[in-house]
C-alpha cells in the first residue's frame, strides 16, 4: 500500500509513456520522457515560491511585531496571486542608456541555470530527472552561470548603483563558492561518488533510533552548518544581502528592472534558495528518507518536501533575526574563518574514515571541529576592539 | 558529423568571431563566455562529463568573470574608436596560415597520426579521480604548489604597503 503511494508519480509517468509509445515514433520517446520529468519541476517549485513569499512576509511580520499581508484571500494567503498579476501588467521600463539586448537577456540567463540545477535533485525514491554520474559537479557548474547573469544585469542597466550591486554580488558569490564546494567534498569523499542518488543511498540505513545521516557525525555537522552559511551567501539572502542593501545601493543589480523582468529576478533568487537547500538535504540530511525507520511508510517525496519547508522556515527565521553584514566583515568571514574551517573539516572527515568505529573517533572528531572553531574565533577577535560604538554626531 | 555537433560548432565559432570583432569590450567578454560554454557542450557531446562540467565551472564561472572585472577596472567598457583591423592584417593572416600549414604538415607526418587509435575508454568521474590520485599524484601536487605560490603572490601584491 505504502509502496503504491510512494511510487505513484513514477508509475504515472511510465503509464503515460506506455500510452504515448503507441502513438509516437520510437525516436521521440526519450524526449517525451525528459519533458514528462521536467513538467513537475517547472510546476511545483514556482508554486512553492508563491507560497513561500506569503509565508516569508507573514513570518517576518510576526517577528517584527506586525501583521504582514492580510487583505487578499483568507489570512492574506492569496497575496502572491495579486503580486503576480501586478508584475504581469506593470509597464516594462528600460532605461534609455541601457544596453537593450543584454538588459533583456540577463533575467532569462539567470533563470535557466537555476532550473537546470533541479534536474539532479532527487525529490523522492526514483524521482530524479537525470541521475548523472557527476551530479554534484553539474549542480555547481550550472550555478556558475548565475554570476555572469548578475553581471549582465548590473552592467547593462548603466546605473552606478546597479553596477556596484553586481560587483558586490559577484565578489560575494565567488568568495563563498569555495567554502560551499569544499564543504560538499567531505560527503563526496565519504560516499565515493558525485551522484546525488548514490549519496542518498549511503545514508539510507538506520542505526538504533537515529538514521545514518551525515549530519549526525562531527564532520557532517560542521559541514552542514558551513554549507548552509555559504548557501545563504550564495543565494544573496539576509544576513548576506549586501548586493541589494536597500539603505546603501537601493536595490543592487536589478534596480532598473520592472514588471515581469523584476519578478524573474525574484523567482530566480527564491528558486536558487530552494535548490541549494534541497542539495543540503540531499548531502547531509538523508534526502527523501524518513527520520525514523517506522515512518518510512509515508511516501518519500513527502519527507523531502517536509525537510525543504523546514529549511525554508529556518531561513526566514534567520532573515528576521540577523542584521546585515558589512562588506569587509563579509569578506573576512569567508576567507579567514570559513575557508580554514572547511579545510580542517576535510581532515576531520579523513580521520573519521580511517579510525575504527567507536567512541574514540567521536571524541577526536568533535575535538577537532569544536577546537578549531574556538581557536580560530578567538584568534580573529583578539585584535579587535569590541565595545559599544560611540558616535560623534549622531546619538 | 551529427546535427548536435553542427549546432555546437556553429554557436562556438560564431561566438568566437563575435568575441574578436565586436566593438564593446564587455560584449566581447560575454561572447567569449558563450564560446567557452560551446566548448563545454562539445566535451559533453563526447561523453566527457567531468571535463565538460569543469570547463563550465572554471571558464564560465571564473575566467569570464575575471575578464569582465579586468575590463571594468581598467577602461570602463566604453566602445573604442580605433579601427577594427590593424594595418598589418594581411601579413598577420599570411603568417597565421603558414604556421597552421607547418603545424598541420608536421602532425600529419609524425608517428602520432600513424598510431592506432585505441578504443574510447568509458572514463567515469571516479576513474579520473583514481588516476589523478594514484598515477598522476606528483604532477597534481606540483600544480597545487604552483597555484598556492600564485595565490600568495597575489595576496602580497594586494597587501597595503606599510608606511613608515
Amino acid at each position: 500500500m505504502s509502496e503504491t503511494f510512494d511510487q505513484i508519480f513514477v508509475n504515472l509517468k511510465h503509464w503515460l509513456i506506455g500510452l504515448l509509445s503507441n502513438v509516437l515514433p520510437e525516436s521521440l520517446l526519450p524526449l517525451v520522457s525528459v519533458i514528462l520529468s521536467l513538467i513537475p519541476i517547472m510546476a511545483i517549485f514556482p508554486g512553492l515560491f508563491a507560497i513561500t513569499t506569503v509565508l516569508e512576509r507573514k513570518g517576518l511580520g510576526r517577528i517584527q511585531n506586525r501583521y504582514g499581508p492580510n487583505r487578499v484571500g483568507p489570512f492574506g494567503f492569496l497575496q502572491f496571486a495579486a503580486d503576480g498579476v501586478k508584475a504581469l501588467i506593470k509597464e516594462d521600463l528600460v532605461p534609455r542608456a541601457a544596453d537593450k539586448v543584454i538588459h533583456f537577456l540577463a533575467p532569462v540567463v539567470l533563470v535557466i541555470p537555476v532550473f537546470l540545477a533541479y534536474t539532479v535533485l532527487p525529490v523522492g525514491r526514483n524521482m530524479v530527472a537525470v541521475d548523472m554520474d557527476a551530479g554534484v559537479l553539474f549542480f555547481f557548474a550550472v550555478g556558475a552561470g548565475t554570476e555572469l547573469a548578475v553581471f549582465m544585469a548590473g552592467w547593462s542597466s548603466r546605473n552606478k548603483y546597479s553596477l556596484l550591486g553586481a560587483m558586490r554580488a559577484i565578489a560575494q558569490m565567488v568568495s563563498y563558492e569555495i567554502p560551499l564546494i569544499l564543504s560538499t567534498v567531505t560527503v563526496i569523499m565519504m560516499v565515493g561518488s558525485l551522484s546525488t542518488v548514490k549519496i542518498i543511498e549511503a545514508q539510507s540505513t538506520y542505526h538504533g533510533l537515529l538514521p545514518d545521516w551525515f549530519v549526525f557525525t562531527p564532520w557532517g555537522l560542521a559541514g552542514f552548518i558551513l554549507f548552509m552559511i555559504s548557501a545563504l551567501a550564495e543565494s544573496n539572502r539576509s544576513p548576506f544581502d549586501l548586493p541589494e542593501g536597500e539603505s546603501e545601493i537601493i536595490a543592487g543589480y536589478f534596480i532598473e528592472y520592472s514588471g515581469f523582468k523584476f519578478a524573474l529576478f525574484f523567482l530566480a533568487e527564491y528558486l536558487g534558495m530552494f535548490v541549494i537547500s534541497g542539495l543540503g538535504i540531499t548531502l547531509f540530511l538523508g534526502g527523501w528518507h524518513a527520520p525514523l525507520e517506522c515512518l518510512e511508510v509515508f511516501p518519500s517525496y513527502l519527507w523531502f518536501f517536509a525537510k525543504l519547508i523546514t529549511m525554508i522556515l529556518v531561513l526566514i527565521w534567520v532573515r528576521g533575526t540577523v542584521p546585515r553584514l558589512r562588506m569587509d566583515q563579509l569578506m573576512n568571514f569567508a576567507w579567514k574563518f570559513m575557508l580554514p574551517l572547511v579545510l580542517l573539516n576535510l581532515i576531520t572527515a579523513a580521520i573519521w574514515h580511517y579510525m575504527a568505529p567507536g567512541a574514540a573517533r567521536w571524541v577526536v572528531g568533535f575535538s577537532i571541529v569544536v577546537g578549531s572553531y574556538m581557536l580560530l574565533g578567538r584568534a580573529l577577535f583578539s585584535g579587535q576592539h569590541l565595545a559599544k560604538r560611540t558616535y560623534r554626531y549622531a546619538e | 558529423m551529427t546535427i548536435t555537433f553542427a549546432i555546437i560548432a556553429f554557436v562556438t565559432i560564431t561566438a568566437t568571431v563575435a568575441a574578436m570583432s565586436l566593438r564593446n569590450l564587455v560584449h566581447c567578454a560575454l561572447a567569449s563566455a558563450v564560446a567557452f560554454g560551446g566548448l563545454a557542450a562539445a566535451y559533453l557531446q563526447l561523453d566527457a562529463q567531468f571535463v565538460g562540467f569543469a570547463q563550465i565551472l572554471v571558464y564560465v564561472g571564473a575566467i569570464a568573470i575575471l575578464i569582465v572585472f579586468a575590463v571594468l577596472l581598467t577602461r570602463g567598457g566604453e566602445p573604442t574608436e580605433e579601427a577594427l583591423f590593424s594595418r598589418t592584417w594581411l601579413a598577420g593572416t599570411a603568417i597565421a596560415v603558414v604556421v597552421f600549414g607547418v603545424l598541420a604538415w608536421t602532425i600529419r607526418n609524425s608517428f602520432v597520426s600513424q598510431r592506432e587509435t585505441t578504443p574510447v575508454p568509458d572514463a567515469t568521474v571516479k576513474e579520473i579521480g583514481d588516476v589523478l590520485m594514484n598515477k598522476y599524484v606528483l604532477p597534481l601536487e606540483v600544480i597545487g604548489l604552483l597555484l598556492t605560490a600564485a595565490l600568495i603572490g597575489a595576496v602580497i601584491i594586494a597587501l597595503k604597503e606599510e608606511r613608515k
